[in-house]
């Protein structure tokens, strides 16, 4: 685990487990398959996957919102809460809408979760402007849910979520509804948040790239089931999957031969390191990423094509090259190199670089 | 050129239609407040034909406010918790149940009343009070309180308030006093005065429920029209009208709001 920042005040909540959850709905719909899942106390464990995933409702199973299948099962610190409703489970929530009550100015929705802990009116203050600092609205305090921008309202969610102190912060899309440039700079945000809290926090999303950002591990759901848990970088390096290879990151899929200690593409082959058994011929299915390839001169260079399409994205450019594999690959070279459709280049890639993925594998 | 004379054929056809709605309205009250209507509005006006009125039947005005006051209240308790219930829930069940609440629109008030007779007519004493009327206008209508809420929960997204104050540790009934009820308050005011105005002006199957004892005062309307002089049976519209057209303007007003709570003065 990442170690954390020291100095938090509000505790570490708790460890979280789900145990053979699973969820099928009345209308029969399986949304979620048998699933187990443990986040342990403090982390910040981001759930990832395409919509439909069940990523979502593994989160509401957590939260207390949806009763698992039977035999599936919720801990809390060990403790089993599977039939505990949310509102004894002392979580803190952010919901996509945000749910903001429209009948309560700012200051009340932060202050709602501690009202009914029956906390005095003196000591709500105290905590209510603590948040406001913590989240930054300040002098928002006394304005209308329907007043605030789509920013402000992300942030009193966030901090009435966290008022209660709760032992742990469960987030569902939480910047989804906001636009890209808003998305990233309150990522940032959010991110110097959750470590700041030190919580517990399962988080919910559809976008890698928030995912990578604020998770301490990651898990990887599809069509209801885990496809993988790690790191960001297990995940972003060394995927088990075809799927999480191309959901998470650009990632190039190419067939290829194993034979005698290479990998061999039409365009060519690549020194493999410890891939497959090394007996006789194998087909395999490798990724790399684009930014691991190096253009270089095709004299002499172990994988030789043609650039076929060039993309200038700014920081870099996005080459298509065919005559490698049997598709195009995609190379990030720097945008300073000049290339054009039509030139020969060659490819120079670390073996380290070169990930072998299960070949039944989807 | 043209399209002024295009507006002003609309706006003296929008006139004529107006006043043909109206003229008979405004008749009707100003009979009320002439001596002798045949000799027309040059016998006089006068005040005591309203003063008649209530002498003789301000006990059905009261008794009126008392069961549109009480109609509205038993509409409250049971329409509220009844549209959070269907609306969270949305099995076959709750839609069933939705639809034998909304029947009582379809039925005539007669049958409903003669239905309400053949099974509660035999208890004698809650037959003759009130409170039997009471009974028939609650039923008749919770429709409205139901519908109208239940919409105004549809606008709000009142699962997700739900869930939202759940998750801040609000027990259920806070959570319907804290936050489902303040912000469904547009809808229940529009169901409310609904429920008030219907109730005053209801008299089909209050006709049927009534006693001697127990007249309300669209019952007490019929009667002056056909016992006593058109004076006094116009001043009694009269004094219908002027308690009935604030609530209408009430509706009205509110109704803009429905759907948008934000919206709402305040």
């Amino acid at each position: 685990m990442i170690a954390r920042s020291s100095g938090n005040a509000d505790g570490h909540g708790v460890a979280v487990s789900a145990e053979n959850c699973a969820k099928t709905f009345a209308d029969g719909t399986q949304a979620l398959g048998s699933v187990t899942l443990d986040v342990e106390r403090g982390e910040t464990v981001v759930l990832l996957g395409p919509s439909g995933c069940g990523k979502t409702t593994l989160l509401r199973i957590i939260a207390g919102l949806e009763h698992p299948d039977a035999g599936g099962r919720v801990l809390f610190n060990k403790t089993d809460v599977t039939r505990v409703p949310i509102e004894r489970r002392n979580v803190g929530m952010v919901f996509q809408s945000y749910a903001l009550f429209p009948n309560m100015n700012v200051a009340e929705n932060i202050g709602y979760g501690l009202k009914i802990r029956g906390v005095n009116g003196a000591e709500r203050g105290a905590r209510v402007a603590e948040l406001v600092a913590l989240t930054g609205i300040e002098g928002l305090e006394h304005r209308r849910i329907d007043q605030l921008s789509g920013g402000q309202r992300q942030r009193v969610a966030l901090a009435r979520a966290v008022a209660v102190r709760p032992s742990v912060l469960l987030l569902d899309e939480p910047l989804t509804a906001l636009d890209a440039a808003l998305r990233e700079r309150l990522r940032g945000e959010l991110n110097r948040l959750l470590r700041t809290l030190g919580i517990t926090t399962i988080y919910v999303t559809h976008d890698q790239s928030e995912a990578m950002a604020l998770g301490d591990h990651i898990v990887v759901m599809r069509k209801g089931a885990i496809a993988q848990i790690g790191t960001p970088r297990d995940i972003y390096f060394a995927p088990a999957s075809r799927f999480v290879a191309e959901f998470v990151g650009a990632a190039n899929i190419v067939e290829a031969e194993y034979r005698d200690g290479s990998l061999v593409f039409p365009g060519g082959k690549l020194a493999a390191t410890a891939a497959g058994d090394g007996k006789g011929k194998e087909p395999v299915v490798v990724m790399i990423r684009p930014e691991s390839i190096k253009i270089v001169p095709a004299d002499g260079a172990a994988l030789c094509g043609q650039v076929e399409a060039v993309s200038f994205v700014g920081d870099r450019q996005r080459a298509a090259i065919g005559g490698v594999a049997a598709k195009a690959i995609m190379v990030d070279a720097p945008n300073s190199l000049p290339l054009k459709t039509g030139d020969r280049v060659g490819l120079a890639v670390d073996p380290g670089a070169v990930r072998l993925l299960p070949g039944d594998s989807q | 050129m043209r399209d002024r004379l295009i507006f002003a054929a609309q706006f003296a056809f929008t006139l004529l239609v107006a006043a043909f709605l109206i003229v008979p309205a405004v008749l009707s009250m100003l009979a009320g407040v002439t001596l002798n209507y045949f000799r027309g509005i040059q016998s006089g006006l006068t005040l005591q034909w309203v003063v008649q009125v209530w002498e003789l039947y301000s006990e059905t005005i009261f008794r009126s406010f008392l069961i549109a006051i009480t109609t509205l209240a038993v509409t409250l308790i049971v329409g509220i918790p009844a549209a959070y219930a269907l609306h969270l829930r949305s099995d076959r069940l709750s839609r069933a149940i939705e639809e034998v609440i909304t029947l009582p629109l379809a039925i005539p008030g007669l049958a409903l009343a003669l239905a309400l007779l053949l099974s509660y007519g035999g208890f004698s004493d809650f037959r003759r009070s009130w409170l039997f009327i009471l009974a028939g206008h609650s039923v008749f209508t919770l429709p409205f309180m139901v519908r109208s809420v239940m919409a105004m929960f549809g606008a709000i997204d009142v699962k997700t308030l739900d869930e939202g104050a759940a998750s801040l540790g609000a027990p259920p009934w806070r959570r319907f006093r804290d936050v489902i009820v303040p912000n469904a308050a547009p809808g229940i005011l529009a169901g409310s005065l609904m429920v008030v105005t219907l109730s005053l002006g209801e008299f089909n199957l209050t006709w049927m429920l009534h006693t001697p004892l127990t007249k309300t005062l669209p019952v007490g309307l019929a009667d002056s029209y056909a016992s006593m002089r058109l004076e006094v049976a116009s001043a009694y519209t009269l004094v219908f009208f002027v308690m009935i057209i604030p609530l209408l303007v009430a509706m009205q007003t509110f109704a803009r709001y429905r759907g948008n709570p934000a919206a709402l003065p305040r």
